[in-house]
């Protein structure tokens, strides 16, 4: 019979009173284990959907933290639009023409424009994406094909490029403007399938939504990523261009339009289409999405730098954004958490020690018996140790079990509200830890009781017993 | 072959340190022996010392002088360690009020005592003692669960367990019901000399000590024993 039983047998005697100590124990773990798991599972899903291209490039009028959360995670409202001309200026190597309207003459120099052309030469591929707008609370993005196409997702220890579950991407082609993808959790939320129609509604203006606008139709539904594109809807972006609401808008930013028409004219600025360029006036786009070309490393921090500088957008590393945010708030957030968790472990390690110190005195008479049966002393102080524990150890796996329970209870709610997909199952390597956290936790407040069951004069608890 | 000595107790003496400062003497004894399988019966008083003088062959407690020699080893020369194991190993004690583990069967019980002694309990020789004793039938119920007479008798196959030399039995009919007295005692007599084990049984019962060869009385008066 191993002293181990001989614990346990010790802690069955006592069930009432074990299980209520175990249980709170088991509780501060299950607090741990939560801060843990949803810690893990958002670090690594904002880390995921950071993934996939180099540089986002938006409107300035907002942090940058706001273009990211806004451009990949959807969250928050988008900021300033930039014209569609900065686009294609980009991705054609002219950023000297946004340079120009950005940057006064006199304070302009011919090596700035060689500068800023030969830094988006950096740019191997350039997505543009409209954000603003949803249906039914699912994001609504328009972009184009080549954002399926192109891009890739980090999934699995790999990048992966986008799968569809059901029908396929939309086209760049006549007659495909209307059409649309659904993320996997937006086909479920809203329930629309192949073939169905639906209208975007845009979050800031009322007049978006209404009869006198297109309908997208569903050609595509994505498998899941565990990325928050999975709650998105996306549509050609060229059939959203072509809104009557939102040429509307646009028409409204004529004046602007002209005066970015005027101003780039003025400059005279070579091969400038203006056909083109008059059709992009009414175009606007919520950010750019930007894959470097592998072959120009040396160009990759002079781009953000130019167009930071030099224009009217600004341009952010989502996955150094993400580092800081991860590192930064949510970081300082979690520890907080898991500071407060830990201490109720340690308040519940407390209740195992106030409960088994209680109980000695009850206990004194058993601990002569086995004293005289010829228990040595650190053989009764390893026994009340090792039920210290067994109560610890106890509580702990009813704690990760509750943790993991919570958080499948949780799980759905927080896929909706954030795109977050926590799988109950993921199991962090940091909980780990917490078995000889707890069996350290358990030998400090065993070592109270486990001194009173070393120090008991057998001879007098055993008259005393008489 | 004539048998040794298994206990010999020489210029024993234990006191206890009162309050004001004074020595309360609880035993002197200049000599005394005990054969190996010889069957012992202390007799005296309430209050004279004999559990005293139980718990201190036992090396539950220390004497104030003198040796204790049980075996041929000196447990006044032991460290507290050392004579837990020697307790464990080579004495067994039937306590007047059973002392069984609550929390524990009738064989967990016996397996606890093999534990504490050698690591390592005999499943079988536990179940044999428990069948000698006639509990086989009670082997997985608690102390709770059985009657007084039943439990003296989980204590009796208890404190043989290890094959001790030396059986120390502190008044084990003084809680058994008058029906079961002479059985308990009995058994404790047989299985003494069928392990030929050296009892040593307290008693202050004229009736108990009669049954006995040799009867030992320890008087308050002198501290001392007397054949």
């Amino acid at each position: 019979m191993s002293l181990w039983k001989v614990a346990w047998r010790s802690i069955q005697q006592r069930v009432l009173a074990s299980g209520l100590t175990a249980f709170s124990m088991g509780l501060g773990v299950a607090l741990v284990v939560t801060v843990l798991v949803i810690h893990g599972v958002v670090s690594q899903t904002f880390k995921r959907g950071a993934t996939g291209y180099d540089l986002i490039i938006g409107g300035k009028g907002g942090s940058k933290l706001d273009l990211v959360l806004n451009t990949v995670f959807h969250l928050g409202d988008p900021l300033h639009n930039i014209p569609y001309q900065y686009f294609e200026d980009l991705q054609q190597g002219n950023l000297s023409n946004e340079v120009k309207l950005s940057v006064p003459l006199a304070e302009r120099s011919m090596g700035l424009l060689q500068r800023a052309d030969l830094v988006s030469k950096a740019v191997e591929l350039a997505i543009p994406v409209c954000l603003g707008h949803d249906y039914q609370g699912c994001p609504a993005v328009a972009t184009t094909p080549d954002f399926f196409e192109k891009l890739t997702y980090y999934y699995k220890g790999k990048d992966v490029h986008y799968q569809f579950r059901e029908g396929k991407n939309f086209q760049d082609e006549k007659g495909s403007e209307y059409d649309a993808v659904l993320g996997a959790t937006a086909a479920r939320k809203t329930g629309l399938k192949l073939g169905d129609t639906f209208r975007p509604v845009a979050k800031s203006q009322s007049e978006y939504g209404k009869h006198e606008d297109p309908e997208f139709k569903i050609v595509g539904i994505l498998e899941p990523t565990g990325t928050a594109n999975d709650r998105a809807i996306f549509m050609n972006i060229e059939g959203f261009w072509r809104c009557p609401a939102h040429a509307k808008a646009a028409a409204g930013d004529a004046a602007e339009g002209s005066e970015h028409e005027e101003h780039a004219d003025h400059e005279d600025h070579a091969g400038h289409d203006h056909t083109g360029h008059h059709h992009a006036l009414h175009r606007e786009v919520s950010a750019i999405l930007v894959c470097y070309d592998k072959s120009m490393p040396q160009l990759y921090t002079a781009l953000p730098e130019v167009v930071n500088k030099y224009t009217a957008a600004q341009a952010v590393e989502p996955s150094r954004e993400i580092f800081r945010f991860l590192n930064g708030i949510v970081g300082n957030v979690q520890l907080l958490l898991l500071i407060l968790a830990v201490l109720v472990v340690v308040v519940a390690g407390i209740g195992i020690m106030v409960s088994m110190y209680n109980s000695m005195s009850d206990r004194r008479h058993d601990i002569a018996i086995m004293r005289a049966l010829g228990a040595r002393r650190s053989t009764v102080m390893l026994i009340i140790l090792f039920e210290s524990i067994l109560l610890a150890l106890g509580g702990g796996a009813l704690g990760v079990a509750l943790g993991h329970g919570l958080i499948a209870v949780l799980g759905p709610t927080i896929a909706e509200q954030t795109g977050v997909v926590v799988n109950p199952w993921d199991f962090q390597p940091v909980e780990l830890m917490l078995i000889p956290g707890l069996v350290i936790l358990a030998s400090l407040v065993g070592y109270l009781p486990a001194m009173y069951a070393y120090k008991t004069d057998v001879a007098k608890s055993l008259m005393a017993g008489t | 072959m004539a048998n040794h000595d298994i206990l010999i107790l020489k210029n024993l003496k234990k006191s206890y340190r009162q309050p004001d400062g004074s020595e309360l003497r609880i035993l002197d004894i200049p000599a005394y022996r005990v054969s190996q399988g010889e069957q012992v019966v202390l007799i005296g008083e309430s209050g004279c010392g004999k559990t005293t003088l139980l718990h201190v062959i036992a090396g539950i407690s220390r004497p104030t002088e003198g040796k204790v020699r049980i075996d041929d080893f000196d447990l006044t020369l032991m460290t507290e360690p050392e004579v837990d194991r020697f307790r464990a190993e080579r004495i067994g004690y039937v306590f007047q009020t059973f002392n069984l583990l609550t929390g524990f069967t009738a064989l967990e019980n016996v397996l606890l005592a093999m534990r504490f002694a050698r690591g390592r309990p005999d499943k079988t020789r536990a179940k044999k003692l428990l069948d000698r004793v006639g509990l086989s039938h009670r082997l997985t119920h608690r102390p709770t669960m059985l009657s007084v007479g039943e439990q003296q008798r989980v204590a009796v196959a208890r404190a043989l367990a290890n094959r001790p030399k030396l059986l120390l039995a502190d008044e084990p009919t003084a809680n058994v019901d008058a029906g079961n007295q002479q059985a308990i005692l009995d058994l404790i007599r047989q299985t003494s000399q069928e392990e030929n084990v050296a009892l040593m049984l307290v008693t202050h019962s004229h009736e108990v000590a009669d049954q006995f060869p040799r009867v030992d009385r320890l008087t308050e008066f002198n501290l001392a024993i007397s054949g």
